[in-house]
This record gives C-alpha cells, sequence and structure tokens, in this order.
C-alpha cells in the first residue's frame, strides 16, 4: 500500500518529465553535450603562437632562424615588421611575441658557439598579458632558436605533449563533476519549490503519503535520467570521438552514482531555503557555480590555493569526486586507491540528506 | 517616454523590494572579486623534478643541490638514464625531467660544451612551462656562480625573453578581467531573463499585454535595470581590482565601458530571447544555463582560445564572450585602444544589435 | 442595435484541429452589462482574449470600440480595459503603486492618476490600505483593487474574465455594485461568469456551449423562452447536450 503511493508519485514526476518534452530534451542532451564539448575542447596546452619578426639584417643566419619558426607547428610566422611596430602589433593581438634579432646576430652565435662572452643575438618580446602563452612559448621559442647551437648556457628546452594521449580528456572528470552537481541540483530544488509555489504541494502533504517519500518520489525520475546521462557520456566519448577509456569503468559508475545521490539531496537543501523558483534556480545555477567551478580543482589546482581556500574547498563536493575521477580513469588506479574519497562524498551525502530531511519536515510545522 | 519610465519605476520598486536580488547584485560580486583571484595563482610550487645526472661532476651535483634546496622544486630522484626518467614523469612522479650532459662540468669552467637538456609535461602546460622558466633560472644562476668561483665573466644568454605588459608574469591579472566578465555573463543574462519569465507564470504580463504599452517600451523597462546593474557592477570590480590587487586598467576607461556596453546589451538580449521562447522558468533556466555555461567554458575565460582544437576555435567565433575577454584582456592589460581591437569590437556591435533586435521581435503581445 | 460598441461576425479561433471558438456572431450595445456565459471548456476565454487583442482569430470579422479586432488590436487596447481569471496586479507593489503604475500605461495624467486614485481607495474604502504590498491583501479585496485598476482610465468598454470566482456571497454583492456603477458613468461591461445568480443581473446574456453561441437575449426573454423559473435551469437545459467539458 505503502509502495504503491510512493509509486503513483514516482509516476506523476516521471509524466511531469515527459509531458514537457523541451524540458526533457535540455535535460537529456545538456549534459552529454556540455561534457563532451568543455571536455575536449577545453586544454592548457600552448599549441599556436603567433610570432613576428624583426630582423635589421636579414642574414642567412636570420633567415634560417625564422624558417625554423615557421617550420615549427606550435608557432605562426606573422612575418617581419618594423622595429618601431613592436608594441602595436603586440596590442593589436596580431601577434603573440616579437623576436627582435640583433644587427650582428650571426656574429654573436658564433661567438656563443665558441664559449666566448658574447651579446644577447635575439630578444624575445613577448604580449605576457596572458601568461600562460608567455610562460610557455618563452621556454618554446628559446629552444627553437638555439636548437643547432651545441654547447652554451642556455639549456634545450621542451615541452613534451601528450605522452599517454591523456591531455585530451584530462578536463573530463572535472566537467563531470560539475555539470552533474549543477544539473541534478537545479532540476530537484527547481521542481520542489515549483509545486510549493504553485500550491500543488499543499495538496500532496495531505495526502496519506509521508512528506518525505514525496520528496524522494520526486527525486527517482531525476536520478534515472542522471543515470542516463552517465551512460551515454563514456559510449559516446569511445564511440564518437574514439578516446580509449582505460581505467574502472564499474569504479567509476558507482563513484559517479553515489555522487549524483548527493548532488540531488544538495537540490533537496537548496529547495527548503528558496520560496521562489526563481531564488532556488539562482542558488543552484548560479552561486553553486562559482565554487563547484573554481574551488575545486576543476581548473585551477588546489595546490596552488592559500591555505584557507584549501580548507574551503574540502567542503565541495565537486573536488572530492574530481580527485577520485582522475585516480580511476587517468591514473589508472584501482577502486581501492579512491576509499577516502569515497568516505568522503557517503558522509557528504548523508549529512546533506539529513539535513535536509530536517530543514524539510522544520518547514512543514 | 512617459510610459516607459512609470514601467522603470515598477521594475525599480520590485528590484528593491525583492528579499534575494539585490543582496545578490551586491554580494556576488564582493565575494568573486575577493576570494576567487587567489584561486587562480599559477604561482606554481612543488614541482616535482627528476635529473638524470650523466656528468657525476662536482658542477652537478652543485646543481642538483640547488634544484634540492629550492622552494619551488621537489626532488623526486636522480636517474642514470633518461628512459627511466621519463617513465617516471608518464606515470605523474615527475613534472619535468632535467638531463645533465657528460661535459657540464668542463662548460662551467669556461670552455665549450654541450647544453642541459629540460624536458617538461606539456600536459599540464602551466606547471610544466613555469618549472621549465624556473629551472632556466636556477641553471643560470648555477652557471655563473661557477664561473664567478674562477673568476670568469658569467656568459650572456644568447636569447633573452622580455615580457611585456605583465612582467612578472602575475596570473591573477590575466584572470582578474575575466572574472568581470563573469559577472556580467551571470548577472545581466540570468537576471532578466528569470525577471520576464516570471512575469509570464504569475499572468501580470497578460494584464501589461491588455495594455497599449509598446513591445520595446515593455522589453526597455525589463533591460535598462540591469543595464544599469552590469555597470555598476562592472565599476564595483573594477575598484576592488585596483583596492585589493593593484589592478588598473593600462588603457582607456571608455574603452573598456564601451565595451562592457556592447556585451551587457547582448547578454540581456539573450537573456529576453531565452524567456520570449519559453513558458516556464525551469526551461528558460535550463536554455540559459546552457548557453551560460558555454560562454564560460569556451570563450577562453578559463582556459585559452588558443589551445583548442580547431572545430572548437570556429565554434567560439559565435559566442559573444569570446570577443569581450580578448578586449577586455587586452585593453586591461596592454593599453589596447578600439582602434586597434575595432575588429573585435565590430563583432561584439553585431552580437548586441542582433540579439537585441531578435529579443523584441520575439516578444509577442498576441497568440 | 444602433452603433454596436462590438460586433463580430463568424469569429473563429483553431488550435490545430481543435475549434475552441467556432462561427461566433453577436453585437454589444453601448452601455449594456453583457453576461457572456458557458460551462468550462465552452470556449469563452479564447473568445475574450481574441477580443481584447490577446490572441489572433483564426478567421471571422468584428470590431471592438470602433476598432477593428483582426488589424487594431493596438488601438483597441486603448479603449478598453481587462481583468483577468488569474490575479494579475504585482504582487509585491502596493496598492498605490499598482494603481499609478496603470494610471501612467494608460497615459493618465499625474493630477489625474492622483485623483482618480483617491477615489479608489476612498471608493473601496482602503485608505489605510494604500501602501500594503498587493500579495498581502484578501482575495475578495484583490479582486475589487483589480476591476478598480481595469477601469482606471474609464475605459469605452470592459472585459471581466471571471471576476467573482472565489469569493464570499457579500463580496460578491459588493464586486456587483461596482459593475452598476461602472455601467451607470457609461462603461459597457462584458462579464463572463459561473454563477447564474449574477447572469440575472445582466441586461443581456448569450450561452456558448462547444465554441458556438446558443442563446442570446435577456435573461427574461431566455427563460420565457426555455419555459423555465430560473437562469440555473436554462443554461442547464443548455449545457446538458455539450460535447466537450473540462
Amino acid at each position: 500500500m505503502i509502495m504503491r503511493g510512493f509509486m503513483s508519485f514516482v509516476r506523476k514526476e516521471t509524466l511531469h518529465i515527459l509531458r514537457d518534452p523541451r524540458t526533457m530534451l535540455i535535460v537529456l542532451l545538456m549534459p552529454v553535450i556540455q561534457v563532451l564539448l568543455f571536455g575536449f575542447a577545453m586544454s592548457t596546452e600552448v599549441t599556436d603562437v603567433r610570432v613576428a619578426v624583426v630582423a635589421p639584417h636579414r642574414t642567412e643566419g636570420v633567415r634560417q632562424a625564422v624558417r625554423r619558426i615557421a617550420a615549427n607547428p606550435c608557432f605562426t610566422l606573422r612575418g617581419y615588421v618594423d622595429g618601431t611596430q613592436i608594441d602595436a602589433v603586440l596590442r593589436s593581438g596580431e601577434a603573440d611575441a616579437v623576436a627582435v634579432f640583433a644587427a650582428d646576430y650571426d656574429r654573436r652565435m658564433n661567438a656563443l658557439e665558441l664559449g666566448e662572452a658574447a651579446g644577447e643575438a635575439v630578444q624575445l618580446v613577448f604580449d605576457a598579458s596572458n601568461t600562460n602563452t608567455a610562460s610557455a612559448g618563452a621556454g618554446y621559442l628559446q629552444s627553437v632558436l638555439t636548437a643547432d647551437v651545441r654547447s652554451g648556457p642556455l639549456p634545450e628546452t621542451r615541452l613534451l605533449y601528450n605522452p599517454q594521449m591523456k591531455s585530451s580528456y584530462n578536463f573530463v572528470p572535472g566537467i563531470m563533476g560539475m555539470i552533474f552537481m549543477l544539473i541534478c541540483a537545479m532540476m530537484t530544488s527547481v521542481s520542489i519549490v515549483r509545486e510549493k509555489e504553485t500550491g500543488t504541494m499543499e495538496v500532496l502533504l495531505v495526502s496519506p503519503v509521508r512528506p518525505l517519500r514525496i520528496v524522494a518520489a520526486k527525486m527517482v525520475p531525476y536520478f534515472l535520467l542522471s543515470c542516463f546521462n552517465l551512460a551515454t557520456i563514456p559510449l559516446l566519448a569511445r564511440c564518437v570521438l574514439e578516446v580509449p577509456l582505460s581505467g574502472n569503468l564499474a569504479g567509476i559508475a558507482c563513484l559517479s552514482l553515489l555522487y549524483l545521490l548527493l548532488a540531488l539531496a544538495f537540490g533537496l537543501l537548496i529547495s527548503t531555503f528558496a520560496d521562489k523558483q526563481a531564488t532556488a534556480l539562482l542558488i543552484s545555477g548560479m552561486l553553486l557555480l562559482m565554487p563547484v567551478v573554481m574551488l575545486s580543482g576543476l581548473a585551477f589546482p588546489i595546490e596552488n590555493m592559500p591555505r584557507i581556500l584549501r580548507v574551503v574547498s574540502c567542503a565541495v563536493p565537486t573536488r572530492w569526486y574530481i580527485e577520485a575521477v582522475r585516480k580511476l580513469m587517468i591514473e589508472g588506479l584501482p577502486f581501492a586507491a579512491v576509499m577516502k574519497e569515497v568516505a568522503i562524498l557517503a558522509a557528504m551525502t548523508a549529512v546533506l540528506t539529513a539535513a535536509a530531511i530536517r530543514k524539510f519536515n522544520d518547514k512543514l510545522e | 517616454m512617459r510610459t516607459l519610465r512609470v514601467l522603470l519605476d515598477k521594475e525599480l520598486r520590485q528590484f528593491v523590494r525583492s528579499p534575494f536580488l539585490p543582496k545578490l547584485v551586491l554580494l556576488f560580486p564582493l565575494v568573486v572579486m575577493l576570494v576567487i583571484p587567489w584561486v587562480t595563482t599559477m604561482d606554481v610550487r612543488h614541482i616535482d623534478v627528476a635529473v638524470v645526472d650523466s656528468d657525476r661532476s662536482s658542477a652537478s651535483e652543485r646543481l642538483v643541490r640547488k634544484i634540492a634546496a629550492s622552494d619551488c622544486f621537489t626532488l623526486r630522484g636522480t636517474f642514470d638514464r633518461y628512459d627511466a626518467a621519463l617513465a617516471a614523469l608518464d606515470e605523474g612522479a615527475a613534472d619535468v625531467v632535467v638531463e645533465v650532459p657528460d661535459g657540464f662540468g668542463r662548460s662551467a669552467a669556461g670552455g665549450p660544451a654541450e647544453r642541459v637538456r629540460i624536458s617538461a609535461n606539456g600536459v599540464n602546460a602551466v606547471k610544466g612551462s613555469l618549472g621549465m622558466q624556473y629551472l632556466m633560472q636556477t641553471l643560470t644562476q648555477t652557471l655563473s656562480e661557477l664561473r664567478a668561483d674562477r673568476g670568469l665573466q658569467p656568459l650572456a644568454e644568447p636569447v633573452v625573453v622580455q615580457n611585456r605588459y605583465n612582467p612578472t608574469l602575475e596570473y591573477r591579472f590575466y584572470m582578474i578581467p575575466a572574472l568581470m566578465i563573469m559577472l556580467l555573463i551571470m548577472l545581466c543574462g540570468f537576471l532578466p531573463a528569470l525577471n520576464l519569465v516570471g512575469e509570464k507564470e504569475t499572468g501580470t504580463i497578460e494584464q501589461i499585454n491588455v495594455t497599449p504599452v509598446s513591445r520595446l517600451s515593455f522589453t526597455l523597462a525589463k533591460l535598462i535595470p540591469y543595464w544599469v546593474v552590469g555597470f555598476a557592477v562592472l565599476t564595483l570590480a573594477m575598484l576592488l581590482a585596483r583596492i585589493v590587487y593593484g589592478l588598473s586598467p593600462a588603457g582607456s576607461l571608455g574603452a573598456v565601458y564601451l565595451a562592457a556596453a556592447l556585451f551587457v546589451f547582448t547578454m540581456s538580449g539573450v537573456g529576453v530571447i531565452a524567456a520570449n521562447y519559453s513558458s516556464t522558468m525551469q526551461q528558460t533556466m535550463f536554455v540559459m544555463f546552457f548557453f551560460v555555461m558555454i560562454f564560460m567554458m569556451m570563450s577562453g575565460l578559463i582556459t585559452p582560445v588558443e589551445s583548442m582544437p580547431g572545430w572548437a576555435k570556429t565554434l567560439t567565433r559565435f559566442l559573444p564572450p569570446r570577443y569581450f575577454v580578448g578586449i577586455m584582456r587586452a585593453v586591461y592589460l596592454k593599453g589596447s585602444t578600439v582602434a586597434e581591437l575595432r575588429a573585435d569590437y565590430a563583432a561584439l556591435a553585431v552580437f548586441a544589435v542582433l540579439s537585441n533586435a531578435w529579443a523584441a521581435a520575439s516578444y509577442r503581445k498576441r497568440s | 442595435m444602433n452603433d454596436p460598441i462590438l460586433s463580430v461576425r463568424e469569429l473563429s479561433k483553431k488550435f490545430g484541429g481543435f475549434t475552441a471558438v467556432d462561427r461566433i456572431s453577436f453585437d454589444v450595445a453601448r452601455g449594456e452589462i453583457f453576461g457572456f456565459l458557458g460551462a468550462n471548456g465552452a470556449g469563452k476565454t479564447t473568445a475574450m482574449r481574441m477580443l481584447c487583442g490577446l490572441s489572433y482569430p483564426t478567421s471571422g470579422s468584428g470590431t471592438v470600440a470602433g476598432c477593428d479586432v483582426m488589424r487594431e488590436s493596438e488601438r483597441i487596447k486603448r479603449r478598453i480595459g481587462y481583468m483577468s481569471q488569474r490575479f494579475s496586479l504585482y504582487d509585491d507593489l502596493t496598492v498605490l503603486e499598482n494603481i499609478r503604475l496603470y494610471g501612467g500605461i494608460y497615459g493618465l495624467s499625474r493630477r489625474r492618476i492622483l485623483r482618480r486614485a483617491v477615489e479608489i481607495l476612498r471608493r473601496l474604502d482602503f485608505r489605510s490600505e494604500s501602501r500594503t504590498l498587493v500579495g498581502a491583501l484578501p482575495l475578495g479585496w484583490k479582486q475589487k483593487l483589480a476591476f478598480s485598476v481595469a477601469t482606471l482610465h474609464r475605459p469605452e468598454l470592459v472585459f471581466l474574465d471571471e471576476p467573482t470566482g472565489g469569493v464570499d456571497p457579500i463580496t460578491r454583492r459588493q464586486f456587483w455594485e461596482l459593475i452598476y456603477e461602472a455601467a451607470a458613468g457609461g462603461t459597457t461591461v462584458f462579464v463572463t461568469t459561473h454563477y447564474m445568480d449574477e447572469a440575472e443581473y445582466c441586461s443581456r446574456v448569450s450561452v456558448m456551449v462547444d465554441g458556438r453561441i446558443r442563446a442570446l437575449g435577456t435573461p427574461a426573454a431566455l427563460k420565457k423562452q426555455y419555459a423555465v423559473a430560473t437562469m440555473d435551469e436554462v443554461f442547464r437545459t443548455l449545457a446538458r447536450g455539450a460535447k466537450r467539458s473540462e
């Protein structure tokens, strides 16, 4: 009897979702599109540095060096410019760097080979407003320019790309963590607050089904939807994008299910705070976005943060999820290696659910 | 004009009376500007270094000691062969491999000799390349010291790097203009959309629709408050950037505000479009959320557009914030002028016109 | 009927294959209180929305306050008032602020808005509530306020869509007094209702069944035509044959 009441609520919620094809389409497609889109578009590799050249005398040595830059896939040659144009070229964004060859470039390079003291042969002026390009590009360009110098104080440098083809999905765990959290929290909080707003919640609450079951019933279809998303993403990644899926898939699935529950509990908690759909949406879609993107280690390494923010980041569930998925998916570690994260996520889920239920019951009285 | 004023008065009162919005508009930028820049520091510490020492001289030992002593590095071990060190890098145990060639000691003593080789993991380019830079500095320093010990002049580096516009490579400065854009994307996109669809849900829009209010004044009355909010938030954020982080725009304020105006127009137009095509708040929010996420993740705010694969780069051409991000960083850090960035400004202007025209056209008083 | 304020011919509205309003034709004279009756789902609200310029007619023609319903919806809006089924004033504005807003929208001068506001507040005995948020008012008060706002600019014609739904009998009575006063002041009233006692107050009523107008006339004439004692019975006789209901 009790179970039947519960199931009829689940059916009602499912119908809500099915009757609104637009929302269903969004909810089904959005996470998949975003995970795939961001997962494969986002990268911090510096792969395209545009270089302009200033050379008072285009000697054979200079031309050879310029040809080396042009031939390198990491650089795009933007041609020769006048020495007075350096600032203009950089400020208008036509080039990321200007290589300024000394007038006696050849002589200085020869002196260098012989271990004699000579002045600088090339000055690289970088647009350091993009620190990433500047620091990576500088190292790389230095090594390209000195590639055929056998000796000297300057080290030979190189960046090793994709030793294991990892970078193409380096961001995927983070993106999954972000999208699942936001979408699940948003869906549940809004669907509950919506009923509060339209007054249908009152009708449900006077029914013989216990309030908690009503709320649980609201979460079931969204949980199933999320499971569908969870299954689609790796499948598409494998088939469409041909990403080698290594690692413990079952482990990742278990971990993600736990995380989904946590996100739904979060949504429930938000719904107890918000009286209006708009508020629920702003909290779950916007206020949650910042910590989830910024403090979870998704894009910015936690180890670099000041101490206090490192402590704060421990409270962001996404941080633990991302760490665990990275271990399983990218480092290929066994499930036993993520027990700590699983324990933390489970504890968080329990606390959030308890808090949400308590708050929910308080509101009823 | 009168109608517009009356409607604006209404919007303002509703805004102030909302229990949530004024707090959001004030506190959100405050928290974002005060907290997030600390998150985005890229002063990388604890770079894991593996050394392959083929020289085994006192000079190479000195270099290794120096690396081990540095705060920036954690020495992960000395290896005999490059393969072993590379394996460590593959496993993630090391970020950078330093190969000291046989004869390093000789070169340090003054003779010509082979160069040290530094290989960094490019997957985390920031960490890899910064590690490389730090190591180069350490190496140059060691070499100069060694030469000085023997009374030799330090060798000049053949290639020197000058980092213009942000000489200390402060990553925070790169991110702060981007954070301002995030604020504008969220506040000027979400809020008008919510406001408009909120009127649809409560039915108040119908009462407005049977009045002679024109579509233009109604839409404008919805948008103008959020334009004001956008400018206020931007100004607040710029003040905070100046006071807290000592970052002021190198270029003109006019250039910043012009771009911001075009962008805020665009975003609020997008919000109105999303609301006009949806009947429930849930739909609007999901649609907005979809676009806001794409705007945030794909327009170069968090990871650079230049690092994206070709298809993604093409996609970014259709994202208005991409142009704004480029403009803000260039004006803020490089002091670029509107004339220098005219292509980006033009693109933003086109988006502003398109999105607002679409917004006004998609509002139907009659079904 | 000379110079009707509202006149429609063969007006229809289809949603896909469903004909919500099926070729209705009728006139409303100036100064009348016209009752527009029908069961739920008969098409009353759809018809009314077309007349107010909220919805495009699929076919047919008509004029409202001298303007064409097909082409001149914005001109119509200047001359009519409308009160919808759902309460649609702004909950988060005060009584006075709502009045000021709609006064401004209809282009009333500041002085005139003030005068009307005082009149309304006095008439509704709302003076102490002028600074109360509308959301905090009881339903009956809200409805009376909504009516006053709909007639704020003294329109030639006001459309009321089930204005007394969910309102207690005393407030309902007061509401109808407001309607009579408006009609006496020269405003034509077009009202839908489910209360047949209210239908008795109307100068003329029409009854819609399944998207068509099945009866039209004064309450007395209709009762005579169907040989019954009350409007309630008239309505039941007609509605019995309805195929669609909610």
